[in-house]
């Protein structure tokens, strides 16, 4: 007898024989009956209408059946959770069931009916289970805590399940002890400041007996659990590297990307010259090449895995090119990858290889495949300069092949190769003009329209190359249109004599016929351009371009580290953090690969510590005397160089703003603070001090002195420079203008780009009369905070865009953090007393302010000026300890400790902040 | 963690949906259908991304499986899950297929409700499943049969129960290879490995302990300092067979392990020590890339001769030993996609030109070492316009040949169990070397 017969079509009243037959009386007309009611489920059909009758089944000796009905239930309860209450006698019943198969299936299904009064019944039950002398009800029991965290997270932490389920870590049963962890580390997520889990050498030590004995899936989430700890030294870090190394020869290759992970993370903090530190370099290529041997869909995740980790440490698999080479049969996704990885590992050594390779598959068959691999060797020429010339000779083998798209990708590439070596290769020329006629996309026409443009004095016939172009001018996209507008007048410039007609028809063209604004204005700009100052013209138009970069699709470094913490997971897959994927707050927060420690590293090399990030490192509290218990576990962050007053601000970077991640990332937000930021910052705590000011100074919130934003030499003559301000409430945007170019300047506007505290123009910039040469104006821009937000970095990024009747131009400036300070932001002493201690400890910095000549009340007056409200005050052994708040314009409140010793010039700052869910 | 689990079959109809996570609700199962089954292009990658839902997914013939998650789950550990649920699912009742899934769908969501717990994979070797997950329902066990099968299920030694008891105690061993070359049409290896795996069957009572070595260059040098080993000598008879000759030790790239090898032992000492599985299990996989044996060699030639008509010859020489035999040798030569015929002219075997597979396939019975033998064609073509030339796809060639082409040989396989009271002498023990071809192709 088959169960497929349970498949077959419903007819009308279905419903009703089936009802019939679950009440039947005989056992096997029952069983039957479930059967069909589950097929039926599965198909989607709605069988909801039977629950009383299917509930009526579960008390029975038959665990098969039994087992059905739990299915059922589990499916339909939450829709009709007063008779799931029906349910709940046999639930706890079968937990105290002498069979242990059957006390955990209990206790799992009920874990699984998400009906709030079922929750209530299934504390007690779980209790039980949770000490259970049968580990494989245990072992059930624990992940039943996750279950119940995920309805009713208050009820776990009441009911005391969260210490129960610590205990299990410690379990004689090492499945058991690798399912509390899975539950742990998922409950953990939701609280990223919880401690939940206490990774201390201790526990680590019992995860990695645990690691020895259990399921290769107990491995993964053991390996998966250690990544998030932090050695203490660089001594732990290799000893648990050492015993995690044995994992890279499991066959799972979920537990090899695991291990490589935590390999991965911890290398971090080990010395570079450690001969540990080689050898461990060393194992880790093997297992990595062995992953490509695996089915291809775990190929694809290691592929996407080792692009991450060849970015990071290209020496571990410099000498395994040969394994990315691709294979006919390879799915289409391998393929992809492994040409992307291949480009990254070509050197000088390898790259007649490569190229060879890179021919072959220029031949194949799928259209995308074959694109990549064309334009994977124009980046080979920009990355290996000795074989540009090699690259060159290729793709014009390529181009000699005649498949259409193929000639076109290849054109696009050289363009960047003429761009990368100007100058050397243009005797190719004469072959690509050859195949103008093919050429049918945009990118590849454009790219044609460039090379003739540059170089068109060494082209006979580029002024018809150009008009054959011209023809067909406003079926042409946009991208072409600006190429051929800009090569025009590049070539009139360079043979001014015989293309006049060329270049007037092209104006008109741009100017007058076209309805596209962008090419309007660059045919105006030409135009004026040429008719007032041919020899301005030419410097402009035919100036030296900068050279381009050779890398330019690597990750952003941040992001790259963040990826590296989750390698094996879908972040790695996907290259994006886990927040751009993720809803809700679980999996948001941001992970960061430790600093380096340990003796000499400080001096070794300063790359280090911004190739780490330049992560925090952490150290001992040793500046907080007894009462800072309120502080608890701090980063002390002793950034500031000696003279230079440190900055508040990056302590603010990070994550605060519209990032949802704020909350877990104020911790680790010192990261984005390399000590050199500090200069440029400008708007830092310090300058609120304003050292040179006494303590009679008018009251007044700090401003930094203004400084050149915009220079006239990018801007065609106009420079800007300015400051922000606060000035009752309101924040400012202090500009001056200053026209230094000989021609009047009108119709100013501007514009900000998304940033992270969402400032925006309140109104439009008022330059009402036209800004003669040599004349400046000063404008007070109001800013409003409702704008869109976007994070940026650094935090206090601000793009502008300012455009007048020349053009338009692009700066960046950096504004004060503290004028966002808003004026309400003086926090009740209750408040401010619980909100203090509510602040998780990871979302405190501390670090000292030096220098500074004012004593306790003179800083508090002056601090208050810019929104700094001190709220309490109170003085123990000698020292002044200020308690302040400051709230943020996009309300986020920051609390802060001051501490200030008479007679000494440096401060000691303490802050922290929350976010409110 | 994995949300859900949906099989489908290849029309897209679900077969089997089980849902572990509240996040994943019924849309996610017609999200599937309508973006990856119903999807007009070839699928671009097995991980999609629909509307901030995750899935995962895998072919089975035509069976479609997917895991569904709405969170940053581990990658590697769903795709790892969905194989061993086939693993799982074809030793309860064989091939994938719609017909067997629909037969047990119950037997399914009884295997989906103990493997997978809020989406968290819990044991899921066959051996322990079977002792309490069968067709049949578990009937009355004892108190003892009940705490056996769960500390089977969550013990150290999940894959093996206690209490096997034989009359002959016996174990095979298969060293399975498939070697991978790829050649430029000139003759050079660009790319070539060999990836192996032991298998191991074995009928064994009571927990023996086996201990397994090979000529691994790392083992045997740290031996060679200490003087020759006695094992080497004692045991030479697991040796046996070879192909291009005595080579004493092999570098090994890189081995991977079943769960039962202690692997910080391995780390350790590179001993390779165990309790086997009862049955079968693939004990270890490993990669060689150096001092390969390639059993044959592939000479192509081809020649356009004007538009219409292309002469291809190839040559095949076999390179181990004369006295050994390699069996089932297919020789595959493409042909482009616009031939109208073929006249084929082979000195050995049966050649046939197969239009539906656009190539000439060339099939040889046996050869013994050191030979050669020859095939010429000669491809008529029909003229077209179509401006894309022919990808001249490589070679592809498929044989077996009874011995290791990476050189790997069975040193010993030493098995003691202390409670029973057979010794390692009492254990039948048979070895056997197969090399198969993996993707051997040579460029034309």
């Amino acid at each position: 007898m088959t169960d497929s017969k349970y498949f077959t079509t419903t007819k009308k009243g279905e419903i009703f024989e089936l009802k019939a037959e679950l009440n039947s009386d005989k056992k096997e007309k029952k069983k039957e009956a479930v059967k069909k009611v589950i097929a039926s489920m599965t198909v989607g059909k709605d069988v909801s209408a039977l629950f009383p009758d299917v509930v009526n089944c579960m008390q029975t000796d038959n665990l098969e059946l039994k087992k059905l009905v739990y299915l059922y239930l589990m499916n339909y309860a939450k829709s009709q959770p007063d008779m799931a209450i029906m349910a709940v006698n046999t639930f706890v019943k079968d937990c105290e069931d002498p069979n242990p198969l059957i006390r955990a299936l209990a206790v799992r299904t009920m874990g699984c009916i998400r009906v709030d009064k079922i929750t209530e019944y299934l504390c007690e039950p779980l209790r039980k289970c949770l000490k259970d002398e049968d580990p494989y009800v245990r072992k059930t029991a624990a992940v039943c805590v996750a279950k119940l965290h995920d309805i009713n997270a208050q009820l776990v932490e009441d009911q005391g399940f969260l210490d129960t389920l610590k205990d299990l870590i410690s379990d004689s049963n090492p499945m058991v002890v690798a399912n509390a962890v899975a539950a742990l580390s998922e409950i953990a997520e939701s609280h990223p400041n919880s401690n939940l889990l206490d990774l201390n050498p201790q526990s680590i030590n019992k995860l990695l007996t645990a690691l020895n004995e259990c399921t290769e899936w107990g491995q993964i989430f053991i390996l998966d659990c250690l990544a998030n700890y932090t050695p203490r030294d660089d001594r732990e870090s290799q000893s648990i590297c050492e015993r995690v190394t044995p994992r890279l020869s499991h066959a799972n290759s979920a537990v090899v990307l695991s291990a490589v992970k935590v390999l991965m993370k911890f290398m971090e903090m080990l010395p570079k010259d450690l001969d540990y530190y080689g050898t461990l370099l060393k194992k880790l290529a093997p297992p990595l090449v062995t992953l490509l041997s695996a089915e291809p869909e775990l190929q694809y995740v290691a592929l996407r895995n080792i692009n991450l980790i060849v970015q990071k440490r290209p020496e571990i698999l410099k000498h395994e090119m040969k394994v990315f080479f691709v294979k006919y049969n390879d799915p289409i996704y391998v393929k992809l990858e492994k040409l992307d990885i291949m480009i990254r590992l070509a050197s000088q050594a390898n790259i007649a290889q490569v190229l060879a390779e890179l021919k072959e598959y220029a031949t194949e068959v799928d259209v995308d495949f074959v694109r990549k691999a064309v334009r994977a060797i124009g980046r080979c020429a920009i990355k290996v300069e000795q074989s540009a010339e090699r690259c060159v000779s290729t793709l014009l083998d390529l181009i000699q092949t005649k498949v259409n798209y193929v000639v076109q990708e290849a054109i696009v590439v050289i363009k960047d190769i003429f761009r990368k070596y100007p100058n050397k290769y243009e005797s190719v020329i004469a072959t690509l003009c050859e195949n103008l006629d093919s050429l049918d996309e945009p990118e590849a026409r454009a790219a044609m329209i460039w090379i003739v443009g540059e170089y068109a004095e060494r082209i006979d016939n580029a002024d018809e190359l150009l008009e054959s172009f011209l023809e067909g001018f406003h079926d042409e996209s946009t991208q072409v249109q600006l190429q051929l507008l800009t090569a025009i007048v590049k070539l009139f410039l360079k043979k001014p004599t015989e293309t006049q007609e060329l270049v007037q028809q092209v104006l008109s063209l741009a100017t007058q016929d076209s309805d596209n604004p962008d090419l309007r204005d660059r045919g105006y700009i030409y135009w004026r351009l040429l008719s007032t100052d041919p020899v301005a013209a030419k410097e402009v138009v035919l100036a030296e371009k900068p050279l381009i970069s050779e890398e330019t699709d690597l990750i952003e470094p941040t992001l790259l580290e963040e990826l590296i913490c989750h390698i094996g997971t879908l972040a790695s897959v996907y290259h994006k953090p886990p927040s751009a994927f993720v809803e809700g707050s679980r999996g948001v927060m941001h992970k960061r690969l430790p600093a380096r420690t340990g003796s000499g590293e400080g001096t070794e090399c300063p790359d280090v510590g911004n190739a780490a990030g330049g992560s925090a490192p952490e150290a001992a509290p040793s500046i907080i005397p007894s009462q800072g218990d309120l502080l608890g576990d701090l980063l002390n962050l002793d950034l500031a160089p000696p003279t230079t007053p440190a900055v508040l601000l990056p302590l603010l970077g990070g994550d605060i703003g519209g990032s949802p991640a704020m909350g877990a990332g104020f911790g680790a937000a010192p990261a984005v603070m390399p000590a050199s930021l500090n200069a440029p910052v400008g708007g830092g705590l310090g300058d609120l001090f304003d050292l040179g000011g006494g303590v009679g100074m008018p009251m007044g919130a700090y401003i930094p002195p203004k400084t050149v934003w915009l220079p006239a030499m990018k801007a065609k003559g106009l420079e800007i420079s300015g400051t922000f301000a606060r000035r009752a409430g309101v924040i400012q945007m202090e500009l001056v203008l200053t026209n230094k170019a000989m021609s009047v300047m009108t119709d100013f506007a501007i514009q900000f780009n998304r940033n992270s505290f969402g400032l925006a123009p309140a109104g439009p910039l008022q330059v009402l009369t036209p800004l003669g040469p040599n004349q400046t104006i000063e404008v007070s821009l109001p800013l409003s905070t409702v704008g869109p937000v976007m994070k940026m970095d650094p935090l206090n990024n601000l793009q502008v865009a300012v455009k007048n009747n020349i053009d338009v131009f692009y700066f960046s400036c950096q504004y004060p953090i503290s004028m966002l300070f808003v004026e309400d932001g003086k926090m009740e002493r209750q408040v401010f007393l619980a909100t203090w201690k509510d602040i998780p400890n990871d979302n405190e910095s501390q670090f000292q302010i030096q220098d500074c000549h004012l004593n306790s009340e003179a800083a508090s007056n002056k601090l208050q000026g810019s929104n700094i409200f001190t709220i309490a005050k109170r003085t123990v052994e000698g020292q002044d300890m200020l308690y302040m708040s400051i709230k943020l314009s996009n309300g986020i409140w920051v609390l802060a400790e001051l501490k200030v010793q008479a007679g000494n010039p440096n401060y000691t700052v303490s802050s922290g902040t929350r976010r409110d869910r | 963690m994995i949300g859900g689990l949906f099989i489908y079959n290849h029309k897209g109809e679900v077969l089997i949906s089980r849902v572990y996570r509240d996040d994943i609700g019924r849309n996610a199962v017609d999200a599937f259908r309508v973006n990856v089954i119903h999807a007009r292009q070839q699928v671009r990658s097995p991980v999609t991304n629909i509307a901030r839902t995750s899935f995962f997914h895998v072919k089975r013939s035509n069976i479609w499986l997917a895991a569904v998650t709405k969170q940053n789950v581990n990658a590697a550990m769903v795709f790892e899950f969905l194989y061993k649920m086939c693993d799982v699912m074809t030793a309860y009742f064989g091939k994938i297929s719609e017909e067997n899934i629909k037969n047990n769908f119950v037997l399914i969501y009884e295997l989906l409700d103990e493997i997978l717990d809020f989406g968290y994979p819990q044991n899921s070797e066959t051996g322990a499943l079977k002792t309490f997950i069968t067709q049949t329902g578990i009937k009355s066990q004892s108190k003892e049969e009940q705490s056996q099968i769960t500390s089977q299920v969550t013990g150290q030694i999940g894959w093996r129960r206690e209490g096997i008891k034989y009359r002959r105690n016996e174990l095979f061993l298969d060293v399975l290879e498939s070697v991978n070359l790829l050649m430029s049409p000139q003759g050079q290896v660009l790319s070539a490995h060999v990836s192996g795996r032991v298998v191991m069957k074995s009928y064994l009572s009571g927990m023996p302990e086996c201990k397994f070595g090979m000529n691994d260059k790392i083992v045997i040098d740290k031996q060679g300092k200490g003087g020759a080993s006695e094992e080497a000598a004692g045991k030479s008879d697991l040796g046996g067979s070879g192909g291009g000759g005595g080579k004493q030790s092999i570098a090994i790239d890189d081995c991977t392990f079943h769960q039962c090898v202690r692997l910080s032992k391995f780390d350790a000492e590179r001993s390779i020590s165990f309790i086997p599985p009862d049955g079968e299990c693939e004990l270890m996989r490993y990669r060689t890339t150096k001092d390969i044996i390639l059993p044959f060699r592939v000479i192509p030639l081809v020649r356009e001769v004007g538009r219409t008509k292309l002469e291809v010859k190839v040559v095949i020489k076999s390179n181990f030993k004369p006295s050994l035999l390699a069996q089932k040798i297919e020789v595959r030569i493409p042909t482009p996609l616009n031939t109208s015929g073929v006249q084929v002219i082979c000195m050995k075997g049966k050649a046939k030109y197969k239009a539906s597979e656009n190539a000439i396939v060339w099939k040889i019975k046996r050869m013994a070492g050191m030979k050669e033998s020859q095939i010429s064609a000669e491809i008529e073509l029909l003229p077209t316009n179509d401006k894309k030339k022919w990808a001249r796809p490589p070679i592809s060639m498929n044989f077996e040949v009874p011995f290791a082409p990476s050189g790997l040989k069975v040193r010993y396989l030493k098995v003691f169990e202390p409670k029973l009271n057979y010794s390692d002498h009492d254990v039948i023990k048979w070895v056997r070397y197969i090399g198969r071809s993996g993707i051997y192709e040579t460029r034309c």
